[in-house]
């Protein structure tokens, strides 16, 4: 399974505050050890090398940033957690609420999740998705969304094996001339 | 998006048997209940059998039985084995800007259609099928 990431496009901040979500309570789906908590700053290096494993590319400066913008920022509907067994990371999910953008009423919108290859296939992604999915119940909203490459059919299995169909809005582009 | 007859069957068949893989259910079982001709749908198992997507079982008590991997196994998969999943047009091959116009969107709309057939495994569509049997008020 290749790298579960989705990029959302754009990056604004939800623009309200929101109550607080707690750390979930998933199923365990390796048994009794698997776990998944708001991220901290000694998971970083984990997460940066999960990333790096999977993309061949180290971006400290990105994740440091995410973790500046995400951790602790539960309460504006954000959300960085990650995945424990055994207290090793091997999982993490990003995501936040927004308002309003797009036109659409407040959801929560999913834009990276990964699971160390090592991990995988043994629902780690299904339980990071499902804690995520409810900080974002918590927050008092009914619709989760991503957004990812349709060449990405991979994830997009994973995505679609969720429940999650295709959405009302079309993604657009084009080309700027220099 | 419309589909061939054979691939309506292939998917109708294959999502019969991997909804219940242990089973062993008879041509005749599943042309009586999508009211085709079993001398039509023998030709559809037979090349299913053939790619070793289901098993043919004689003897009493015979039928097909799934032996793929629901998880794995895409729409798509199935789709491209009965009908041409290529692009219809090919926007060089227009010689007006208009038809090349044409040939552009509607090569957009394949793009996503492919796209959503090969993300979708039989294994979410057992389960989209069950969610609908349950109904949106439950």
């Amino acid at each position: 399974m290749s790298k579960i990431t989705s990029q959302s496009t754009s990056t604004e901040r939800p623009k309200k505050a929101r109550p607080s979500a707690s750390p979930s309570n998933p199923t365990p789906a390796t048994g009794s050890a698997l776990s998944i908590r708001p991220v901290r700053r000694g998971d970083l290096n984990a997460v940066i090398e999960m990333d790096a494993m999977v993309t061949g590319l180290e971006k400290r400066d990105y994740w440091s940033s995410l973790y500046r913008r995400y951790a602790d920022a539960v309460a504006t509907g954000q959300h960085f957690l990650v995945a424990t067994i055994s207290d090793k990371v091997v999982g993490f999910v990003i995501g936040e609420v927004r308002d309003w953008e797009f036109g659409s009423p407040p959801c929560g919108w999913v834009f990276a999740i990964d699971v160390r290859p090592d991990a995988r296939l043994s629902g780690t992604a299904t339980a990071l998705l499902h804690a995520i999915c409810q900080g974002f119940r918590k927050a008092g909203v009914s619709k989760v969304r991503t957004l990812l490459s349709r060449e990405n059919t991979l994830i997009l299995s994973f995505f679609r094996s969720q429940g999650m169909m295709i959405g009302p809005f079309i993604p657009l582009e084009m080309d700027l001339e220099p | 998006m419309k589909l061939q007859q054979n691939t309506r069957l292939a998917l109708f068949s294959l999502l019969e048997f991997a909804s219940d893989p242990e089973r062993q259910i008879p041509a005749a079982e599943i042309a009586q209940k999508y009211q085709v001709s079993s001398h039509h749908l023998a030709k559809v198992l037979a090349e299913l059998s053939r790619v070793g997507m289901v098993q043919s079982v004689r003897g009493v008590g015979g039928g097909y039985r799934f032996t793929g991997n629901a998880r794995r196994l895409t729409l798509m998969d199935v789709i491209s084995r009965f009908e041409d999943v290529l692009p219809a047009e090919n926007s060089q091959r227009e010689e007006t800007p208009v038809g090349q116009a044409l040939a552009s969107v509607l090569s957009e709309i394949d793009e996503i259609a492919k796209a959503s057939m090969s993300s979708i495994t039989l294994a979410t569509m057992l389960r989209i099928i069950e969610r609908q049997q349950i109904g949106p008020e439950a």
